[in-house]
């Protein structure tokens, strides 16, 4: 760049001094609105430096004098929808649960509270449409293990399932007829085939009727002299078309040879009671919701005492 | 090639700069016909939020309101709901197609009379001359130097300008709300903010507009001027001036003093003087004429003094012009009005006006919408059915809460239920309430054997309870497990 800068004759302008050629290139000032924008960005970004989070350090930024962070502003965010939901959260609380139903526009909030809190606690077994799997109850369908009112349910969500530190969980265990030697092998292809025969999914065999005489002995204790279960104990009705693990033989007879035990966490530690309302009235609203019946209380009563048996 | 420094000459501007136009007052055919269009056009678009429409105790009872909030367009007899909006596209269309046969009838008719830039500026214009005289007192006002006088009188004319300016854009936002409530909130400071913004910024446009743009609107923003240039041909009128019979010009005195030898343009510059886009329609048809045809009551009125015959400057077609040029008889009215182009235009504007009176009194007022739920597709139930489920979309377009059967074809042994009641009360149909003029979702369950096809079509439907012929239909499916294990 060697060369010399000289004045554009016509325009009065200098030229940058290099010619490329012949063509040169005019050293225009920048206009003077442009420079100004342009001062005005630098003492704005001084300003937000001082202001706001801005200069690295070596665990954090420097932290303004605004003390503001876009953490904190979340939190805040949080904190005022909060605020707003608390209404909601003390109408949920301070009635019996079987009374929200009585006002549509609060069960429609505690349904679509307990939509988001399922999506956060509950999909990762129960499926994002509650639609469970293999060992993970469908809470969609008219089947319930432990009872299908909302109270029933809340009591679930509370308390949990098979919880071993909790005198208050829902707790049923089946023995496990192989593995402890209760029965032979070729006894639990009885039961199988008599299982299976409940649910209409094998026809009458020797098998089957051998089988029968074996549920009488040692089943129906827990799942009742038909087969229908037991709600109190969470033993499965064993004549519907809905199961848990599956009533093929392979699957059967690996469930009577082991046994199941399904756990399910026990919300109330973990979770605020409006919250779990709104989880109860949430899954009690995906269709197979189930109306109190009359003598709900006593059934209550009857998990702890056959809880107390158990322990 | 030019010499660059002719180019960088500092006197030579890039763009013309604007000379301002101070049209002389003028009175005539013309003007008074102006004068109706402006007060009927000003009317409608004042009065029409005020009128009253009853229809009943569940709608607005404003004939003409859109309701952005509600998101209803109520036009008088017809209510707009937003999936219907192809209704007000296809007004714009009829609009447009309006536009074409106006221009290709009429010239730029719609330019020189009810265009809201033409109204607002003749009324602006209006103001003016009330205010700071005629055109040559404006002229001088203009060259007067800033003193108490000319501070006043610029004072006074913006101040009025302002006051229009603001009850135009109060009077829009007439038409977004129920314009008498909306007139006590807007004064007690209890209106939108954007009810407000909107008279704020149409405060500032119309007087911006209205009072500095004024032609320049037309000549430089406006792009309808250029779409009218090609539109128009030689069966179009336009405000002509006759130059075979105006040219040469001379004034009364020369033709007097050598007759035969001057045409009838005295050069009077009348026609120039009334213009209120400045130009001289001398020159021929431009794209600043708006044809006002304020030049033609000005010629009109020199030709009445001078004893000369009207219609120096007057509306012709080119082609009568060519026709007058030449000595022969204009060519038949009726025939330029009624030539292929204008008998288009108008048949496809019929039709699709013809088309959508026809789609407004046949449109169902009941809508069914039905969306199968995906997760979980489907449910086994205990008793070894299937379970679905749909949610739905029932719209009640009537102005009354209406009682809904919802049914649905052909699925063998099904049931259904909503969400408000349950299996046990299920049945084949299922009644439910939905609201005046709104929509009610719910969500329904079905329930089938299990035996069937993985995949089975089958379709939701809707009848009014009220009224059997008021039904809708959608298509939907219900879906099995691949295999009854």
């Amino acid at each position: 760049m060697s060369e010399k800068k000289r004045v554009d004759e016509p325009t009065g302008t200098e030229t940058v001094g290099h010619e490329w050629d012949g063509i040169e290139e005019l050293d225009t000032p920048m206009p003077r609105w442009w420079l100004m924008t342009l001062y005005a960005t630098i003492v704005w970004a001084i300003g937000y430096v001082i202001l706001y989070p801005a200069i690295p350090m070596l665990n954090s930024a420097s932290e303004g004098l605004l003390g503001w962070s876009s953490r904190g502003d979340y939190a805040m965010q949080v904190a005022e929808r909060q605020k707003q939901l608390e209404p909601v959260r003390l109408a949920l609380v301070s009635q019996d649960i079987e009374a929200i139903g009585n006002d549509p526009q609060l069960l429609q909030q505690a349904i679509e509270g307990g939509r988001s809190a399922f999506k956060v606690h509950c999909v990762q077994c129960h499926g994002s449409g509650a639609a469970g799997s293999k060992g993970y109850p469908n809470l969609n369908d008219d089947d319930w293990l432990w009872g299908g009112d909302l109270t029933a349910i809340e009591y679930t969500l509370i308390h949990g399932i098979r919880n071993p530190d909790h005198d208050k969980t829902r707790f049923s265990q089946m023995p496990a007829f192989g593995k402890d030697g209760i029965l032979q092998s070729n006894e639990i292809q009885d039961l199988v085939s008599y299982v299976r025969l409940l649910s209409g999914r094998e026809k009458q065999s020797a098998a089957a009727r051998r089988g029968a005489a074996l549920f009488e002995t040692n089943c129906a204790v827990c799942h009742g002299p038909d087969g229908k279960g037991d709600r109190v104990q969470g033993a499965p009705n064993l004549t519907d078309a809905i199961s848990l693990y599956g009533l093929d033989r392979a699957t059967l007879t690996e469930t009577i040879t082991n046994a199941r035990y399904g756990v399910m966490p026990r919300w109330g530690q973990r979770l605020d009671p409006a919250t779990i309302r709104m989880l109860a009235a949430y899954v009690h609203s995906l269709g197979g919701g189930e109306k109190a019946p009359v003598a709900e209380p006593a059934v209550e009563a009857k998990v702890e005492s056959g809880e107390d048996e158990q322990s | 090639m030019s010499n660059p420094k002719e180019i960088l000459d500092p006197e030579l501007k890039l763009y013309e700069a604007r000379k301002n136009v101070y049209p002389k007052a003028v009175d005539g055919t013309f003007r008074r016909l102006k004068w109706v269009i402006m007060a009927i056009t000003l009317a409608i678009y004042y009065v029409t939020p005020w009128i009253r429409w009853d229809r009943g105790p569940y709608a607005p009872n404003q004939a003409v309101l859109v309701d952005l909030a509600n998101r209803r367009f109520f036009m008088f007899g017809i209510e707009i709901w937003p999936h219907e909006f192809y209704f007000v596209a296809g007004m714009l269309v009829m609009a447009g197609i309006g536009l074409f046969l106006v221009t290709s009838a009429v010239g730029r008719a719609w330019c020189g009379y009810s265009c809201p830039q033409t109204v607002w500026t003749d009324l602006f214009q209006h103001v003016e001359r009330a205010i700071d005289g005629d055109r040559n007192a404006q002229f001088r006002l203009q060259d007067a130097p800033w003193g108490p006088k000319k501070i006043g009188k610029r004072l006074l004319k913006w101040s009025v300008w302002l006051f229009i300016g603001f009850w135009t854009g109060g009077a829009w936002i007439m038409y977004f709300a129920d314009a008498p409530t909306l007139v006590v909130d807007f004064w007690t400071g209890q209106a939108a903010f954007v009810a407000y913004a909107t008279v704020g910024v149409l405060t500032i446009t119309t007087f911006i507009f209205g009072g500095f743009m004024r032609e320049q609107v037309c000549i430089y923003m406006c792009p309808w001027p250029r779409i009218q240039t090609a539109m128009m041909d030689e069966k179009s009128l336009t405000v002509t001036y006759k130059d075979w019979r105006g040219e040469p010009r001379g004034s009364v005195k020369k033709a007097e003093a050598q007759p035969g030898s001057f045409g009838d343009c005295i050069d009077c510059n009348q026609c120039v003087s009334v213009c209120p886009t400045g130009i001289d329609i001398r020159e021929g048809p431009q794209i600043g004429c708006i044809t006002c045809a304020l030049c033609i009551d000005a010629c009109d009125k020199v030709m009445d003094q001078i004893g000369r015959p009207r219609g120096l400057i007057d509306y012709a077609t080119l082609e009568d012009a060519e026709l007058e040029k030449a000595g022969k008889p204009h060519a038949p009215i009726l025939k330029t009005l009624f030539r292929p182009r204008t008998i288009l235009y108008s048949t496809i504007w019929g039709t699709i006006g013809l088309a959508m009176l026809f789609a407004v009194g046949n449109r169902t007022r009941i809508d069914i919408s039905a969306n199968h739920d995906r997760n979980p597709v489907y449910v086994q139930l205990a008793d070894g059915h299937v379970r679905n489920s749909y949610t739905i979309n029932l719209r009640n377009m009537e102005n009354r809460p209406r009682d809904m059967i919802i049914g649905m074809t052909k699925l063998n042994g099904a049931v259904m239920w909503s969400n408000a009641g349950s299996r046990e009360t299920a049945g084949q149909t299922l009644v439910t309430k939905v609201p005046a003029d709104s929509i009610a979702r719910l969500r329904l369950y079905v329930a089938a054997p299990s035996a069937g096809p993985v995949r089975e079509e089958f379709a939701l439907t809707v009848t009014a309870a009220d009224d059997a012929e008021a039904k809708d239909i959608d298509e939907v499916f219900f879906e099995r497990p691949e295999t009854g294990e």
